[in-house]
């Protein structure tokens, strides 16, 4: 890439290129974005938002338990949300069941709480929270 | 306390981390001289691991081998070390404060607050400098932000000890022991000879034949899994490609430009010639990038669109193969 090719497209962070200036020799030169980069980044975001969005219908419905609510707000997935509330996996999924969920000890709930960061209350309701 | 430490921006974190350390110490080694050293330059399809419901494909090595390598290959010795007990991982971190020991330390970017809302991922494997500490706050020098930063005790906790795949486990590391004169034209040609190795590899997903590999998931992409994840993935290959931190291109251009230092250093008018070429392979990358994102930025494509762009890296390739047969000849 030559250094006046660098994209200079509207991102949110400022990003170290190495490119060759008018002599072929590399230089490094900061570009403020590139939009096919920025379209990957936002949609990826999206997917996220859509996913959030469909949990928490799910739940509304009875369908699901607000854990998974939480977890996709926190752009996680049942692996990493497993490492991080240090249960196995399908005791995640078991408690994505609202009929294991409302059986759930105050303790397991307040470590799930703690992870995404609300109240118990928060996160039994999430009418209340986001 | 505060720590003399000048902070140069770079593409790479993990690269830049070294390279700060080392220019701390005295050494002026360039990002791409790590980066080329440590033998950083990778293609491979991760199998079973998916990063953000989408394939992990990587187009560097492992979080820590390019550090690693480079130490070795240059003669210097580094102290790691990781945590199971997050108070302990701290005291080691103020210890090494108050020693005037700027340290590397690996972390998670969900929790990074200076970063922005859209590059905050699960990702574990990102690296920053922790230069001092003023008021309860470290002064962290990030490689790849502009300026430096500070995060609160609370707030770098919970980076160095964010969960997941490649969790950070509080690992803290710096460079302790030193040769007399860096032993770089010999650490050169090993750095390329095992990045030609590598990706030259008969492993089906990895350097030329994992590019020919993934070209092909490509190809079955829509029919597979529908459109609309199809998109998603091809857009997980693009981020991957360009997410902060590759200085464009899959890092292509930063090896590029560590091939014409080296040229120069080693008086390698071969390697010279062979950086150009890597400047046109990256150059590829970009076209790549640039033609799926038109793929993706309507979620809404034609399968044939897919067979196109994994052509594309079909070509990619092929170019690959017949540059990194050249640059093992060119170090022979």
């Amino acid at each position: 890439m030559k250094k006046n090719n660098i994209p200079q497209d509207n991102g949110s962070i400022n990003d170290l290129y190495y490119a060759v200036d008018e002599e072929g020799n590399y230089i490094t030169a900061t570009s403020t974005g590139w939009d096919p980069k920025k379209i990957a980044l936002d949609n990826a975001v999206q997917e996220i938002n859509e996913r959030t969005a469909e949990a928490r219908v799910r739940v509304l419905n009875g369908d699901t338990s607000p854990i998974e609510y939480y977890m996709e707000l926190n752009r996680m997935d049942i692996g990493i949300l497993s490492s991080y509330v240090g249960f196995w996996k399908w005791r995640v999924k078991r408690h994505f069941k609202p009929k294991h969920f409302t059986k759930m000890s105050l303790k397991n709930l307040k470590k799930y709480a703690d992870v995404f960061e609300v109240s118990v209350e928060k996160l039994k309701n999430i009418e209340n929270g986001n | 306390m505060e720590i003399k430490f000048a902070h140069h921006q770079s593409a790479h974190c993990e690269n830049g981390v070294v390279s700060s350390l080392m220019r701390y110490k005295g050494y002026d080694v360039s990002e791409p001289m790590v980066f080329g050293i440590g033998s950083g330059l990778l293609f491979c399809y991760i199998p079973l691991l998916m990063i953000n419901h989408a394939p992990a494909i990587t187009y560097r090595v492992m979080p820590g081998q390019i550090f690693s390598k480079f130490a070795k290959r240059v003669g210097i010795k580094i102290k790691r070390e990781k945590f199971s007990n997050p108070v302990e991982a701290q005291n080691r971190l103020d210890e090494n404060l108050k020693r005037n020991n700027p340290v590397g330390l690996q972390v998670g970017v969900f929790n990074l607050v200076y970063f922005p809302d859209d590059y905050r991922f699960h990702f574990n494997a990102h690296n920053l400098v922790v230069y001092g500490k003023k008021e309860g706050s470290y002064l962290i020098s990030d490689p790849v932000m502009e300026e430096v930063t500070t995060l609160t005790e609370k707030e770098l906790q919970k980076v160095r000890f964010a969960k997941g795949a490649f969790a950070p486990k509080g690992h803290i590391y710096y460079p302790t022991d030193f040769p007399e004169k860096l032993n770089l034209e010999a650490a050169i040609i090993k750095g390329i000879n095992q990045t030609c190795k590598t990706m030259l590899a008969p492993i089906p997903i990895v350097g030329i034949k994992g590019i020919r590999f993934t070209a092909n998931l490509v190809r079955k992409w829509p029919k597979k899994k529908g459109v609309k994840v199809a998109n998603h993935y091809l857009g997980q290959i693009v981020r991957m490609q360009e997410e902060i931190g590759t200085g464009g291109g899959g890092f292509r251009y930063i090896y590029a430009a560590f091939l014409q230092e080296s040229g120069k250093l080693l008086s390698n008018n071969k390697l010279l010639e062979l950086s150009k070429e890597m400047t046109n392979i990256g150059d590829l990358w970009r076209d790549f990038a640039l033609d799926a994102s038109r793929i993706y930025r309507n979620r809404t494509a034609k399968p044939d669109s897919f067979n196109d762009i994994a052509n594309q890296m079909d070509l990619i390739a092929d170019r690959e193969e017949i540059f990194f047969k050249n640059l093992r000849k060119a170090i022979a």
